[in-house]
């Protein structure tokens, strides 16, 4: 009697989950066409955050790389864009690609000194690391030095000449990077670089004895969210056309915003990500008008989910419910089969 | 000789630097805790120091009397109430819900003190100075910064080798499930270690509001100049502390006097070379 084994990782809910879901992406590519220029430039900030946040927990939430220093990727990419879009008179489009790359080759200098660092003091050395660059970034005059400088209109007429065909296109390429950044953890996760990635979430030590080479999946993790990062980074001022190292490096923008979408969301979570957008950018529509006291609630929601359910909002869905949008679960179905 | 001078007075900003720095390797030491809303603790402790100052009229150093007791006993609720609850293997509870305190004590102050630029003023202290050979002169306030720093480090270094309570720390320290066995109540002394903690955080923040211009935001800048300084000394010696303080004071007083502007990055610069060429710092004495 020989046993059949199939590894499936699909649930029935994953999959009326994924049919929902690609209807929902054909609706927001129409967006242009169904969207007002209000929506759109939120829809585009929603997409930037959602991509960073699914970056931050890939590095967080699988990879035990608790970085405070990720802005200095976003800023990098921004400037990148500047620096390509003046300088080098390349189109902004594909400028947003190439400060992807840039953002990948600070990162790996970056990396060779923070890596040096373990845990918890790894958090501050990034943070270091960004401060760094935006002190540096701030003595080049040429880029306008602390004050900033702003995207000639020439170089941005090179996206589209209408104003309306450059929104629409920055909205295609904020939907392209949200969706694209959620792909790419998804997709991780189901190679076996996934498998990998979740075992050193669960235990380290373990992860290490069955073979998995740590300080090399993590290192790569690294660079790959420096690269998102980065392309986040040019688009999201390419839609505010203005850059100065304090917008461009700011930890509280590009790093506080997207740890507390993770945390209030779920870290570990792919699903995490999207609630954690969602709760932010509603809160936002309340609380923004208080100012400071928005970061206060938003602080304290951050700490309280960490204290009560740190698995996040999702975590408490996914758990009493059992479901899962994105399932990277592998299962194993035995099948017994039948004497011959 | 303004070479000279630039040192001296790193020297002198370093005594700043490590008493930053000593609150943060004491509690990294007792129970591998990185508090990254140390920086905002300090700046709360100037703040209170502008509080009570504008209450009731006090001197600025005299203010310690109110500020270090009120830092002690808030560590200690905050320990008991709050980080303990965070403690154990993972290192993600312990670093997002300081960093989120972080934040909340940054716009908490910015809603109660607005953000406008404080200074406690200290009268004829401030410019007192003695004139040294070839025309350096040491500031009285630096210079008393300076030792007071040497001062609470010593006086720590003798809490943490010949008191009861010192022993309880190192081992803790040095392993905390066998403390436990010996009796030790972990979280009590938890909270010990962050109300010393904090009560050296209002030293430091007090001094801070006399010696510089300051606003609510300038919390998390604080916490990476004491991060550096411990790193650059190396994990768990509080000597190292104070060398790596002065180390930073000296590159941040080099840079300003290449250039105004690159007053910080010629510190954080230092610390990234320290942190390529010896990682583990100059007196290392824990592993982490």
């Amino acid at each position: 009697m020989a046993n059949r084994f199939t590894v499936v990782t699909a649930t029935r809910t994953s999959r009326a989950g994924g049919v929902v879901l690609l209807v929902l992406l054909a609706g927001l590519a129409a967006g242009p066409w169904w969207l007002g220029r209000g929506d759109m430039r939120l829809a585009v900030e929603i997409g930037s955050m959602l991509a960073l946040a699914q970056m931050w927990n890939l590095l967080a939430g699988y990879a035990g790389l608790v970085s405070v220093g990720q802005q200095a990727f976003l800023g990098l990419g921004g400037y990148a864009l500047f620096v390509g879009g003046i300088f080098l008179g390349l189109n902004p489009l594909v400028c947003i690609p190439l400060a992807g790359l840039a953002a990948a080759l600070f990162a790996i200098p970056t990396a060779a000194l923070v890596f040096r660092l373990r845990a918890a003091y790894f958090a501050i050395g990034t943070w270091v690391v960004a401060e760094v660059y935006m002190l540096s970034f701030a003595q080049v005059s040429a880029l306008g030095g602390g004050s900033g400088m702003s995207l000639p209109a020439d170089v941005v007429r090179g996206i589209a000449e209408d104003a309306g065909g450059r929104d629409a296109l920055i909205y295609w390429c904020a939907l392209a990077l949200a969706v694209g950044a959620t792909g790419l953890v998804y997709g991780l996760l189901r190679t076996r670089h996934g498998l990998a990635l979740t075992a050193i979430r669960d235990s380290e030590p373990a992860a290490e004895s069955v073979g998995i080479d740590n300080a090399r999946t993590r290192w790569l993790v690294y660079i790959a969210a420096a690269f998102v990062t980065g392309m986040v980074g040019a688009l999201v001022f390419l839609s505010k056309l203005r850059i100065s190292p304090d917008a461009a490096f700011s930890v509280v923008d590009w790093t506080a915003y997207v740890i507390f979408i993770v945390v209030i969301g779920g870290v570990g979570r792919i699903e995490g990500p999207i609630v954690g957008t969602i709760v932010f950018f509603v809160l936002r529509a309340f609380l923004a008008d208080l100012g400071a006291i928005y970061l206060i609630v938003l602080g304290l929601l951050a700490v309280a989910v960490m204290l009560a359910a740190p698995q996040g909002l999702w975590g408490l869905v996914a758990e009493r419910a059992g479901v899962e949008l994105f399932p990277v679960r592998r299962r194993l179905i035995v099948e017994k089969e039948q004497q011959a | 000789m303004e070479w000279v001078n630039a040192v001296v007075q790193g020297v002198m900003l370093g005594g700043l630097f490590a008493l930053f720095a000593t609150g943060l390797s004491l509690i990294f030491g007792v129970m591998r805790l990185v508090n990254l809303a140390h920086g905002d603790l300090i700046v709360l402790a100037a703040f209170l120091g502008v509080a009570v100052v504008e209450g009731l009229g006090l001197h600025p150093l005299v203010t310690l009397v109110i500020v270090v007791p009120a830092m002690a006993l808030l560590g200690y609720g905050l320990q008991r109430g709050l980080l303990n609850l965070t403690l154990g293997g993972d290192i993600l509870p312990p670093l997002l819900v300081t960093f989120g305190l972080s934040i909340v004590i940054q716009n908490v102050l910015l809603e109660t003190f607005s953000a406008d630029t404080r200074r406690l003023q200290a009268g004829a202290l401030e410019t007192a100075s003695i004139e040294l050979a070839g025309g350096i002169s040491i500031g009285w306030l630096p210079l008393i910064v300076l030792l007071l720093a040497v001062a609470v480090i010593g006086g720590l270094q003798l809490v943490f080798y010949r008191t009861k309570i010192g022993r309880i720390f190192r081992a803790t320290s040095d392993n905390p499930a066998v403390a436990r066995l010996m009796g030790v109540n972990h979280r009590h002394v938890f909270a010990l270690a962050m109300a010393l903690a904090l009560a050296v955080c209002a030293v430091a923040g007090i001094l801070m509001a006399i010696r510089t211009n300051f606003t609510p935001t300038i919390g998390p800048a604080r916490l990476l100049f004491a991060f550096e300084a411990v790193i650059i000394g190396g994990l768990g010696s509080l000597w190292g502390t104070l060398a790596g303080g002065i180390i930073l004071g000296v590159a941040q007083a080099i840079g300003a006097q290449i250039h105004p502007g690159v007053q910080i990055l010629a510190g954080h610069i230092a610390f990234l070379a320290v942190l390529a060429v010896r990682p583990q710092g100059l007196f290392p004495r824990l592993r982490d």
